[in-house]
């Protein structure tokens, strides 16, 4: 059973996204989708300072066995991007929620934030 | 309705990730794809492959029929025991499937052929069975488990029946023993040493039992895979098939040319194509940065062309991006693959990538 912290909030298309104190956004992929892509071996990162749109393909995840893009969960600009993941892309996979962040958003438009979805309902999604 | 091989219950109990491979629900891997990949290369690892076709080629006519339908030459089989990677062509020279042949006994052949192809193998062969004394008979009594690493044989040997434990000891690379319908053949498709076993499906799971017992790890389909295409090994339906030749798939050291008054399907057309000129062939790219190369990715070459990945992953060995790829038949070293919006610098080698643990190229 794939790990759905509570106090996150989360994409129909499995990414996961933190409020931080300061009002930018933490974004990740959910246990669940880690699991689903396996060993991940490299992931290409935003740039800091690039601006996307909500839903709009901001990273990319790669395992052995597949790609998949990682969508912007709320518009705005990348304040930065956990380099960490270019030497060690499996922090993923042993740490989705914490060490295995992959880019922080400056949210142009918070209102955007309640289109989210909530763990409980994100969990009957992938249910 | 979904196949399941012998040891489906054991994949399931072990908690594998189990999918649709060519009909037959199987192991892609049982946690880690890399760490499967892993024990191979370094200790040993174990693949339950009984979803492949076993054939026995049975009949006075079994050799002549076999010089027929295979672009290799069985003749090359020296003594009982010996075995022989080939391909079989159709009359275009395109290859319908790539398979091992065993010579038993006189009169007894066996091939091992993909899944995949099982059934279009079975009707051509069927076929062209129809002007030589000989008879196919499937096995699907049997299950085969292939264990590879450079550990493989010693954890394996003590593991078979007395008869078979002592012939398989002195078994030289493609050679094989039989006894009591156990077959191993020191063969595998992994670049590393190894036993590929054929065996009653009800001994099997005893087999794989034993085997987790003296260290072997299982490893799915995935991980095969990685090291299949490190080893340089074409996958069929994806680095070749009906539409190209041995001679476009870096296969061309599987044609047994001599003796020069041997008819085999597909001879003529092959003759034909090298004396126009090949025009593609197969390599090896080596991604220069970061990255993993798949399969259908653009491949341009300055001043020779475009051709296109065939196959293509992350070398857990290496660290890198690799593929195999056909491009025009060129001298370049260097080529450019296009990865979702951006071209990146590649190297051009010979594959293999990888054997026996090593890297293989500069």
């Amino acid at each position: 059973m794939s790990h759905v912290p509570t106090e996150l909030k989360y994409t129909s298309s499995h990414e996961w996204a933190r409020v931080e104190s300061d009002g930018s956004i933490t974004v990740g992929i959910t246990d669940h989708a880690q699991a689903l892509l396996g060993d991940l071996v490299f992931v290409q990162l935003p740039d800091v300072g690039d601006t996307f749109k909500a839903g709009q393909d901001t990273a990319v995840v790669e395992s052995v066995k597949a790609a998949s893009d990682v969508y912007a969960p709320i518009s705005g600009e990348i304040i930065a991007s956990n380099d960490a993941l270019s030497q060690t892309p499996e922090l993923i996979n042993s740490a989705p929620y914490s060490d295995g962040w992959i880019f922080k958003i400056k949210p142009s438009n918070t209102a955007e934030l309640a289109k989210l979805l909530d763990a409980e309902t994100y969990i009957k999604q992938i249910g | 309705m979904i196949k399941h091989t012998p040891l489906y219950a054991l994949h399931q109990a072990a908690g594998a990730r189990l999918v649709d491979f060519a009909g037959w629900e199987m192991p892609i891997h049982y946690g880690s794809q890399l760490q499967e990949h892993h024990y191979v290369r370094q200790d040993a690892g174990m693949f339950d492959v009984s979803h492949m076709t076993i054939i026995d080629v049975l009949g006075t006519g079994a050799r002549d029929f076999l010089r027929y339908v295979l672009a290799n030459d069985v003749d090359k089989l020296a003594h009982r025991g010996k075995a022989l990677y080939t391909c079989m062509l159709n009359d275009h020279g395109g290859v319908i499937d790539d398979l091992i042949v065993y010579f038993l006994d006189v009169h007894f052949y066996r091939i091992v052929v993909n899944a995949a192809t099982r059934d279009k193998d079975l009707a051509w062969l069927n076929k062209q069975a129809a002007d030589f004394s000989v008879g196919l008979q499937e096995r699907r009594d049997l299950a085969i488990i292939a264990v590879q690493g450079p550990n493989a044989r010693s954890k394996t040997l003590p593991l078979l029946p007395p008869h078979l434990m002592d012939e398989a000891s002195t078994l030289a690379p493609f050679e094989c023993a039989e006894h009591d319908h156990h077959l191993v053949a020191r063969t595998g498709y992994t670049g590393e040493d190894g036993f590929e076993i054929m065996l009653p499906a009800n001994k099997a799971i005893k087999l794989w039992e034993n085997l987790i017992h003296a260290g072997v790890h299982p490893c799915g389909l995935g991980a095969r895979d990685t090291l299949r295409l490190e080893a340089g090994l074409n996958l069929y339906g994806e680095d070749m098939d009906e539409t190209t030749t041995p001679l476009e798939s870096n296969l061309s050291w599987t044609i047994a040319w001599q003796p020069t008054d041997r008819i085999f399907i597909g001879r003529a057309a092959l003759e034909l194509q090298k004396h126009h000129g090949v025009k593609r062939k197969l390599v090896g790219l080596v991604l220069e940065g970061k990255g993993v190369l798949r399969s259908h990715q653009k491949v341009k070459i300055d001043h020779d062309g475009e051709g296109i990945t065939t196959s293509g992953s992350f070398s857990p060995t290496l660290g890198q991006g690799i593929a195999l790829a056909r491009i025009p038949v060129s001298d370049a070293t260097h080529c450019q693959v296009q990865i979702r919006d951006q071209w990146l610098p590649a190297k051009i080698v010979k594959p293999p990538f990888v054997r026996n643990g090593k890297k293989m190229f500069e």
